[in-house]
């Protein structure tokens, strides 16, 4: 009984969404191996390696893995899972991607997104963004899971590395071709591993109200920034900025809602801060419902004045 | 260019969900039921490109029980040409969907699939993928921009820290993004007209797919409550609780 995880990376860093992925298999037990799959990663299969508990890093170095592409990724997978019981990824955008290749080639169901691991064939996940909670067990031979971050701490560096190991895998030829990557910029800590998060909603009005009242608020607090949909929908902030049942799900130590309804679909992404604060001036919002401390007030007088204060 | 739309019959995303008492799922008896809303935003893309004269036809696909041909006949009346029903009472698995799926598109013959990155009500985000190894067509998933030129076309997805452009050959399986589009709303014409297109009904115990769970769902329960917070009167009270009682400050 053994894992294999697909690292996460950018052939020069591995993603923090890994450790966590790592922290869940040693939750349901047995020996882990991590795939690096990428392009001049050497620096990536070390970082892997580190990690605590870890039996071997395999690096599959090769120009058809560069860009982290769906179907070279699932094939490798596929080739090596015989030698696993477990294959899983963190539930990002990119291993949402590639994950449920891997399991509809070994025809098996993916259990996507666990939050908790209950036993080693049992976990739980959110449903109905998170409405509900259902607990799941796979009877499959092979178990292919997709580990939601924000809800599993990350896996420490060990004593001594793991031993890294080449390995080579010609994937057939890709019928998708990669054509650019655009990274939304920002340079603030990153979304889904920052420790303090502000977020904005439809109340900011404007891409210039949005930069103008949050950014200041974040650098004081060294947050990052999010948004509701609506936010990004009105084009006030990036599209990986959303957080929600579709965006991404964050678990900060501090969470700044700012003229955010609080929406279902929005909760699902953020009630599990560990301090969530809402500045809204509707005293029946939800997001009082879920927030530790509420401020009814208006957001343009008074983030300024939270922003002074700090 | 033919374009095969998948589309699941979910609980309204306005309605709040409420877990049965004996924890054996969410209850749905008498409550509105709709287009998963990502499958909206795939119907009207494949609409869009029909109306653009890029697609000859826009098939609907909904697996799913009898009323399902509701959410089918919403497809037709946002404009796709004509609906297939495979109609089964179990709730399937999306890798039961994804074969059905695959069975579909064999004798349909579609250059294009464009589905719902994910079902709002199981969360899976699975399905478009499954379908995509399963058939060995290309893939682009959370798509925010399509665009078809002759036998390939090019997305542009949405993923964590910015956007990824890919270029395919047709056939390929797309999954939508919130961005894609916003979609329409049906007109009472079009309402009138769709109750005239074709829907053919296919039983699902016929295709000789195995449907049988891999999953067993032990139980299903509310999620754990928050316990309730505090209102502040200023942002000097609010200042004072981050650093004296909350320490995040
Ligand atoms: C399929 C689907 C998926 C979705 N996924 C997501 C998701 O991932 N993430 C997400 O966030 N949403 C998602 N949504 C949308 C969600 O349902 C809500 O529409 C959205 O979260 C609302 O954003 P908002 O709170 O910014 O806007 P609103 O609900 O309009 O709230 C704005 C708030 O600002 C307050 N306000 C206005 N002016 C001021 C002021 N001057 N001072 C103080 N307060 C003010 C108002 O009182 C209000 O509470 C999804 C919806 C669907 C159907
Ligand atoms: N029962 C179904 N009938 C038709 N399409 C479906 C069905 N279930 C899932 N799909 C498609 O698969 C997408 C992703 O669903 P999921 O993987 O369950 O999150 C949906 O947005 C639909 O396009």
């Amino acid at each position: 009984m053994s894992t294999l995880i697909l690292a996460e990376h950018d052939n020069a860093h591995l993603n923090p969404a890994t450790a966590k992925a790592v922290f869940a298999a040693a939750q349901w037990g047995g020996g882990i191996d991590i795939l690096v799959a990428g392009h001049n990663c050497a620096a990536v299969a070390e970082a892997a390696a580190k990690l605590d508990g870890i039996n071997k890093v395999l690096v599959l170095d090769d120009a058809a893995y560069q860009h982290g592409m769906a179907e070279p990724l699932s094939a490798v997978l596929v080739h090596l899972a015989p030698s696993y019981t477990y294959i899983a990824a963190a539930a990002t955008s990119f291993g949402k991607n590639v994950m449920p290749r891997v399991a509809a080639l070994l025809d098996v169901m993916q259990v996507s997104d666990i939050t908790k691991v209950v036993n080693p064939t049992t976990f739980e996940r959110p449903i109905y963004a998170g409405g509900a909670v259902q607990t799941i067990e796979a009877k499959s031979e092979k178990i292919v899971v997709t580990v939601r971050a924000s809800a599993f701490d990350s896996q420490p560096e060990g004593g001594s590395p793991a031993p890294v190991e080449a390995i080579s895998f010609d994937a057939p030829a890709p019928k998708a071709r990669f054509v650019s990557r655009e990274s939304a910029g920002g340079t603030g800590p990153d979304l889904a591993t920052a420790r303090v998060v502000v977020s904005g909603g439809r109340a900011l009005g404007s891409k210039e109200q949005f930069d103008s009242l949050l950014t200041p608020l974040a650098e004081k607090l060294n947050a990052a920034l999010g948004a509701s949909r609506a936010a990004v929908d009105s084009g006030y902030a990036p599209n990986d900025w959303q957080v929600g049942q579709t965006g991404k799900v964050v678990a900060p130590d501090l969470y700044v809602a700012v003229g955010i309804s609080g929406a279902i679909q929005h909760l699902a992404g953020m009630k599990n801060s560990k301090v969530i604060v809402a500045i809204d001036k509707d005293p029946e919002a939800p997001i009082f419902k879920v927030a530790d401390y509420g401020l009814v007030a208006d957001i343009f007088e008074a983030v300024p004045e939270l922003t002074e204060k700090l | 260019m033919k374009i095969l739309v998948p589309v699941k019959r979910v609980l309204d995303a306005n309605v709040a969900v409420r877990v049965k008492p004996d924890g054996s799922g969410v209850e749905l008896a008498n409550l509105k039921m709709s287009m998963n809303p990502f499958d909206e935003i795939a119907v009207e893309e494949a609409v869009k490109l029909r109306e653009a004269g890029t697609a000859s036809e826009v098939i609907v696909v909904s697996i799913g029980p009898a009323q399902a041909a509701d959410t089918l006949r919403s497809g037709l009346a946002m404009g796709a040409d004509r609906a297939i029903l495979v109609k089964t009472e179990d709730a399937l698995e999306p890798l039961a969907i994804a074969k059905i799926l695959k069975h579909i598109a064999g004798t349909e013959a579609p250059d294009l699939v464009i589905m719902g990155k994910q079902a709002i009500d199981d969360d899976c985000n699975q399905t478009a993928q499954m379908l995509s190894a399963l058939l060995d067509w290309p893939q682009a998933m959370f798509a925010s921009k399509v665009e078809v030129s002759g036998q390939s076309v090019t997305v542009t997805r949405e993923i964590d820290g910015g956007l990824e452009t890919l270029e395919m050959d047709l056939p390929a399986v797309i999954s939508t993004d919130l961005r894609l589009n916003i979609p329409r709303y049906a007109s009472l014409p079009n309402v009138m007209k769709a109750k005239k297109k074709p829907l053919e009904e296919i039983a699902a115990e016929s295709l000789g797919i195995s449907l049988a769970p891999q999953l067993h769902v032990v139980a299903t329960n509310p999620p754990p409550e928050r316990k309730p917070g505090a209102m502040v009167d200023s942002v000097d009270a609010l200042v004072e609780k981050l650093k004296s009682e909350a320490r995040v400050l």
